[in-house]
């Protein structure tokens, strides 16, 4: 990782309040709601075509 | 269906015939998979084998580190490469486990006597995040030694430091390797024993008002092809 980011500089933190939160944990936070979205929302393959035939 | 109209036959494929019809009379191991009922066919319902799959990966990678030893995942291209393994294999199954853990909070996967299914995956996760937490105290590098001095005094501010010393190296690494992945083991293993016996959960949507049996997925046995209606 440290060949594609540079990583030779202190941890960026988001503050707010008595929270203390490095980005990186907020960027991986926020790509796990997504995941979680869009397993939701994305269509399983072939599971329309399969309840449909059992109608 | 309209009144008076005389009720279809499902139109299924020959195969779909066959094998449906196999599962339904063949004998199943404790390790063969069981057929899925219709509303686990949805990406949310993957993300508990994912953590399954990680799980392995970690145990698999985490046993060759073991064998070889700090000097060869530290200073050798495939202990390095074996370290990373590890590494990456622990951040996705935490990154699987918590998705599974909103999807199973969600849809109040507990129901219908599955709160057994639901405890033994808390205390897992419980498990799991101090087994990861000694991992990176067990580096053998200064990575691990900053590491330490800082959660030492976390441990000593709730009283545990008199007997969960996180700079003991030795300690840690029992930890690690022995004492928390086999009770994460013990505890994945009733997991999934428990789920394969209760069935998943169903969608909340499809549930029976008046407590009573419907056509929808509740109603099936938990080991028997669902023929119920997609929420």
């Amino acid at each position: 990782m440290a060949a594609i980011f540079d990583l030779h500089h202190h941890a960026q933190t988001v503050h707010w309040h008595f929270l203390r939160v490095p980005v990186a944990d907020l960027v991986v936070a926020a790509a796990m709601l997504i995941v979680f979205v869009l397993a939701i929302v994305l269509p399983f393959p072939g599971a329309r075509r399969r309840s449909g035939a059992r109608r | 269906m309209s009144a008076g109209q005389a009720p279809t036959t499902p139109a299924r494929t020959a195969a779909e015939s066959r094998r449906e019809d196999r599962v339904d009379v063949a004998p199943r191991g404790p390790l063969e998979p069981l057929p899925s009922p219709v509303f686990a066919r949805s990406w949310l319902y993957l993300f508990g084998a994912a953590t399954v799959g990680a799980l392995v990966v970690i145990v698999a990678s985490g046993l060759v580190l073991a064998l070889k030893g700090p000097l060869w995942w530290h200073f050798t291209g495939v202990g390095r490469f074996f370290n990373s393994i590890h590494l990456w294999a622990v951040e996705l199954f935490f990154f699987v486990i918590v998705v599974h853990l909103w999807a199973k909070f969600w849809t109040a996967a507990w129901r219908e006597g599955r709160a057994g299914v639901w405890v033994t995956g808390a205390i897992g996760f419980l498990a799991a995040v101090p087994a990861a937490l000694t991992g990176y105290l067990s580096q053998q590098n200064l990575d691990a030694q900053w590491l330490a001095t800082h959660a030492k005094d976390a441990f000593n501010s709730i009283g545990a430091g008199a007997f969960f010393n996180v700079t003991n190296f030795g300690q840690m690494y029992s930890y690690h390797v022995i004492v928390l992945p086999l009770a994460l083991a013990v505890l994945a293993l009733a997991h999934m024993r428990l789920v394969r016996r209760h069935g998943l959960a169903p969608p909340l949507a499809v549930e029976p008002r008046d407590g009573s049996s419907n056509a929808g997925a509740p109603a099936d046995p938990p080991h028997a092809p669902s023929t119920g209606p997609v929420a």
